[in-house]
């Protein structure tokens, strides 16, 4: 069982919520820039599947699946 | 693949054009999500203001109008009394429906129509450039009140707490206050709308919802401190809370 958090790349406006509420802390910012000139962030390991990081998104840029 | 969490099914794929972190952006994507579980797409229709929130047309696949600035209640009286059977919902921002549409709002209230109406404070204009709106806060600094005093009561007032005001009214069956600054007020945020748009279903009379919405841009701090600023300053002047609920008293 896996979790993945799919981040839309070009959507996100680096408001960093995400960041914020991941309560594992497995979202951190990132370094690559995107076509809105926004460092989204980058997704390590340990995601537990919960879907805080695309509820609290305010651009849809975040999907959570669990792959069984 | 299980899907945990996704963007809900009636967004179009085009792009918000708030700023990051707006709160625009958290309920909008709330008010989706209901319409995907209770099933509005086909049945709804959405009434939208003039602000940042203006161009919400192009965000969800289904009917919809845009009211002249300040006028979405008087254009979602025709809509509901055209036809009563249609699911109608009005979003406006505290310059839009404060402001401006202040009378059209009231009397709507007062006639009780039955609609839902969702509210967004965020204490200032945020699409015209940070102006002071009458929702400000006490010595808050906007473009059109500027540092060192802010907003000073000589000038131009006191906040108006729009909730407390429509909870008045006998038309209005349903009065709360909420905001989205953490994961579970999001939540709860999710469930007084559901209420209100429950209520509008049982053609009970007007629902309100006032959400207190981060505005990073308008406020000139980053998003993260924007959520933090709404429970040091904006809660203290708007509390949370149901203010008015006729369908609970009644059990």
């Amino acid at each position: 069982m896996k979790n993945i958090v799919k981040i839309d790349f070009d959507r996100c406006k680096e408001c960093g919520y995400c960041i914020r509420f991941c309560p594992k802390g497995v979202l951190s910012k990132g370094t690559k820039v995107n076509k809105k000139s926004y460092y989204p962030p980058v997704v390590g390991e340990g995601c537990i599947g919960c879907g805080t990081c695309g509820r609290v998104c305010p651009d849809s840029a975040i999907a959570v699946y669990r792959e069984d | 693949m299980k899907v945990i969490y996704e963007k809900p099914k009636v967004f179009t794929d085009s792009v918000t054009t708030y700023c990051g972190g707006c709160g625009h952006g958290i309920v909008g994507k709330l008010i989706g999500e209901l319409i995907d579980e209770m099933g509005l797409q086909e049945n709804g229709i959405m009434v939208w203001p003039i602000g940042c929130s203006c161009l919400s047309d192009r965000y969800y696949d289904m009917d919809m109008m845009m009211a002249l600035h300040g006028r979405a209640p008087a254009a979602a009286t025709g809509i509901k009394r055209a036809d009563p059977s249609k699911f109608v919902m009005v979003y406006q921002g505290d310059g839009d429906l404060v402001s401006e549409g202040m009378a059209e709002i009231m009397h709507a209230g007062i006639r009780g129509e039955k609609f839902s109406v969702i509210f967004i404070n965020n204490a200032i204009y945020g699409m015209t450039g940070a102006q002071m709106a009458p929702t400000t806060l006490m010595g808050q600094t906007a473009s059109t009140a500027p540092a060192p005093t802010g907003r000073c009561e000589d000038n131009s007032g006191y906040p108006v707490k729009m909730a407390e005001i429509l909870a008045m009214l006998p038309g209005v069956c349903y009065s709360e206050r909420v905001t989205v600054n953490t994961p579970a007020r999001i939540n709860q945020c999710k469930k007084a709308l559901k209420h209100a748009f429950e209520l509008q279903l049982q053609g009970k009379g007007m629902g309100f919802v006032e959400v207190l919405s981060p505005c990073p841009t308008g406020w000139g701090m980053s998003a993260v401190k924007a959520l933090d600023w709404i429970d040091e300053k904006m809660t203290e002047v708007y509390p949370l809370g149901v203010i008015k609920d006729t369908e609970k008293e009644d059990k």
